[in-house]
């Protein structure tokens, strides 16, 4: 909004009644108004903020990060104890934030998807015990879903000492499931390099089938190609590993299980809340990007002569991709946000222990300041993500 | 339309022929569909049975720890002798009357502003209502004014709590959301920058670190000697925190408006909020109304969330029952599911109405 130069001929001198009419000129003013009314605000505040502390003697910075935590954390992926510093408690939260979210992800990805297909059924019946469980899971609120389950798990199992062995090995009971696990060996570590390896070698076979595919139109069975490679490799690796066979099984010592890998009821109540909460919404994303495919798209593959379910692949679901994955993406976060709310049943997630830490130090804007950002850093991570994606799927206009 | 275009044909026959058509088309066409009815039908079978014995058949409504220990079915009894409790907190139990009625009057004035869409007569009616009710429930909750006696909030709790702080935080954050939709839209450098961090930030973060934030961070921001208690604290951390997502809501309404209506705003020379006023906002809040109800149904969901920081809503207030006889504790299945229900029940009927609105403001557009 540019506003019209004076005239050339303009002859009247500029006063400064004439500036502050200028669109311009009061555009420049209105934002430094703005800048200075939120710096004071800024300046207010942080002020009384320094002036509290000092009152209630508490310094401010992040030095307490490297005294020791001395408390103690349930579950750990590393090694922590009492004795380690606060730093890595929260670097123990962290991962136990991922590690749910992740989880949740998938599995909400995949429950999500079944019930968002599943409304589309040409079933009635399927159709609506689909839009049942949408309904029903997405009108209550998520808190409420995981008190609820952390208050089911301890009461629906029973003590360790008469455990329910579903599966050999596996041992549900009020304290959590409890799995064999195999015994550390160096040969776990080769697969997890040949792993790692496979990947990309299939990289480079799948960019070399695309070169020959748009060159000669053969098509190259890349799924199976990619299987039998990552499986291979992983396989070599554990051969060569000395294939160990040693796994360490759960069982009752004493008044408690030992071995095997315990999966809390704190654990088990976050994702399982978090999974059935989250997929509803992503069963309505599934869903919309399903219908948002014309049918002529399936048409014009008919009159192809494509297969249907070719089709399916090659035309219909990358085009349903583009409009589900950035709403999929927002999904994904809100997951991990909400993984947050583990702080009510005792998980100990990142939002967990920095409140500890925050009662334990008395450094409450530290402590805040710490898992906000490393929340708003995963938020822009994203949509970065988002953003890539968005150019990479656009429709390429005329 | 491609609706019209493929009309299925009449069902004719008697009822009981057409119920067989029925049933072929939709539950048992083709060997996979027959497997999924069987299977759906072996589920429901399994699933409903136990749910109907424990809530209804084996239930009891005596509402003693005695009469729930007879029965071996559902203790509704739980819910029944601590309603109150659940309904409304600490509250003085005499006055319990007043966060009733303040509920009431609540619920009439959400619904009478969801209702405004449907009947424009209403629409006059929303912005005098806020201002007439907002005051009326403070009055009913707080007292000390009328002969009624003085309520701390700090006593304040259950289903009167959970809507106060959601519909206060929705109401009070649509304004502060529509300053921020239209700083994020400005061609001002300063006001956009300062828009788009305020709504980035809030919305990457959990609601629960900003209620942190607010019960923590908030003493600290002011100075000596003034204190704001934790349920104003609370509301502030809501109402900060739907802003951000009511900007986005707006930003999406303010984008859908074509282009030309603003330069037609600009060739009759009315000014930026003049030509919002009047051509613009009511274009675009239009178009916003059902996506605001969701993020209201969102906002009163999420409003549990202040449990975790001691604040007893209706989730708290369940809770609290639970815990207020050892007794009582193992009945959280009954707690859970009384709360669950209300949940449901409101955020339920609330969607439908916003997916009903959503297609009434639509009809304009089909042909």
């Amino acid at each position: 909004m540019s506003k019209p130069q004076n005239a050339p001929g303009d002859v009247r001198s500029k006063g400064l009644v004439d500036y502050l009419n200028d669109e311009n000129v009061r555009a420049v003013l209105y934002q430094i108004i703005a800048i200075g009314l939120i710096v004071l605000a800024g300046w207010y505040l942080v002020s009384n903020t320094l002036y509290n502390l000092e009152q209630q003697n508490i310094s401010t910075g992040y030095g307490f990060l490297d005294l020791e935590a001395s408390f103690e954390i349930s579950e750990t992926m590393i090694d922590y104890s009492a004795k380690s510093s606060y730093a890595s408690a929260l670097m123990v939260g962290l991962l136990n934030t991922v590690k749910v979210s992740l989880l949740g992800i998938i599995l909400c990805t995949i429950i999500g998807t079944i019930f968002g297909v599943a409304r589309l059924s040409s079933n009635w019946i399927v159709r609506k015990l689909a839009t049942v469980y949408v309904e029903t899971f997405r009108n209550i609120p998520v808190l409420l879903q995981l008190f609820f389950w952390y208050a089911l798990i301890p009461s629906a199992f029973p003590h360790p000492r008469d455990a329910l062995e579903p599966l050999p090995g596996v041992l549900l009971t009020s304290r959590g499931m409890y799995m064999p696990v195999p015994e550390p060996d160096n040969a776990y570590t080769f697969m997890a390099i040949a792993a790692a390896i496979a990947c990309v070698i299939i990289y480079f076979v799948k960019k070399w089938a695309k070169k020959r595919q748009d060159a000669t139109g053969k098509p190259f069975p890349m799924l199976l190609a990619g299987l039998g490679i990552f499986v291979g490799l992983v396989f070599l690796a554990y051969l060569a590993g000395g294939a160990p066979t040693e796994m360490s099984m759960p069982a009752l010592k004493g008044f408690n299980i030992r071995g095997g890998y315990n999966i809390s009821p704190e654990f088990m109540a976050v994702l399982i809340g978090l999974t059935v909460y989250t997929s509803t919404y992503v069963a309505e994303v599934v869903r919309s990007g399903i219908q948002a495919v014309p049918n002529g798209q399936w048409e014009a593959a008919d009159s192809l002569g494509i297969k249907r379910s070719v089709a399916l692949r090659k035309v219909i679901l990358p085009q349903s991709m583009r409009v589900a994955i950035p709403p999929l993406t927002n999904q994904y976060l809100n997951l991990t946000k909400n993984s947050s709310l583990a702080v009510a049943v005792g998980y100990p997630d990142l939002v967990s222990v920095s409140n500890t830490t925050m009662n334990q130090t008395g450094q409450a804007i530290e402590a805040i300041s710490i898992f906000m950002s490393i929340y708003l850093g995963l938020s822009l991570l994203t949509s970065l993500f988002m953003n890539w994606f968005n150019k990479k799927m656009a429709l390429v206009e005329r | 339309m491609s609706e019209n275009a493929k009309l299925p044909p009449m069902p004719t026959g008697s009822f009981a022929e057409r119920a067989v058509a029925w049933s072929k088309k939709n539950l048992f066409d083709g060997w996979f569909n027959t497997i999924l009815t069987l299977g759906s039908i072996a589920f429901l079978l399994w699933l409903i049975p136990p749910i109907v014995e424990w809530a209804i058949v084996n239930a009891t409504l005596s509402p003693t720890i005695e009469g729930c220990a007879e029965v071996t079915g559902a203790c509704w009894g739980f819910v029944n002798a601590n309603l109150r409790l659940i309904l409304f907190g600490t509250y003085p139990f005499d006055e319990q009357w007043r966060p009733l009625l303040a509920m009431i009057v609540l619920m009439g004035i959400i619904c009478g502003s969801l209702g405004a869409v449907k009947y424009p007569g209403l629409r006059k009616a929303i912005i005098p209502m806020w201002l007439i009710g907002v005051p009326v429930i403070s009055i009913l909750m707080w007292g000390g004014v009328f002969g009624l006696t003085y309520v701390q909030n700090s006593y304040w709790g259950g289903l009167p709590l959970t809507l106060i702080l959601s519909s206060i935080g929705v109401i009070f954050a649509f304004p502060f959301g529509l300053l921020l939709a239209l700083g994020r839209q400005s061609h001002m450098p300063a006001i956009k920058t300062v828009s788009v961090v305020y709504i980035e930030v809030i919305r990457g973060v959990p609601l629960i670190t900003v209620l942190f934030m607010a019960s923590v961070m908030f003493p600290l921001f002011l100075p000596d000697g003034v204190t704001i208690d934790k349920l104003l604290r609370a509301q502030i951390g809501i109402i900060l925190f739907t802003a951000a997502y009511l900007a986005e809501v707006f930003r999406g309404g303010l984008q859908a408006v074509p282009r030309g209506q603003f330069e037609a705003g600009d060739s009759l020379a009315l000014s930026y909020w003049q030509s919002m006023r009047l051509i613009i906002l009511p274009q675009a809040l239009r178009l916003v109304i059902p996506p605001t109800v969701n993020s209201f149904i969102s906002m009163f969901k999420d409003t549990t969330l202040v449990v975790i920081i001691g604040l007893f809503d209706f989730l708290g207030t369940v809770k609290l029952a639970l815990r207020s006889d050892p007794a009582w504790t193992k009945y959280y299945v009954e707690g859970y599911a009384f709360a669950a229900a209300i949940f449901f029940l409101i955020c339920f009927s609330m969607a439908k109405y916003s997916a009903y609105l959503e297609k009434e403001l639509r009809k304009g557009e089909r042909r």
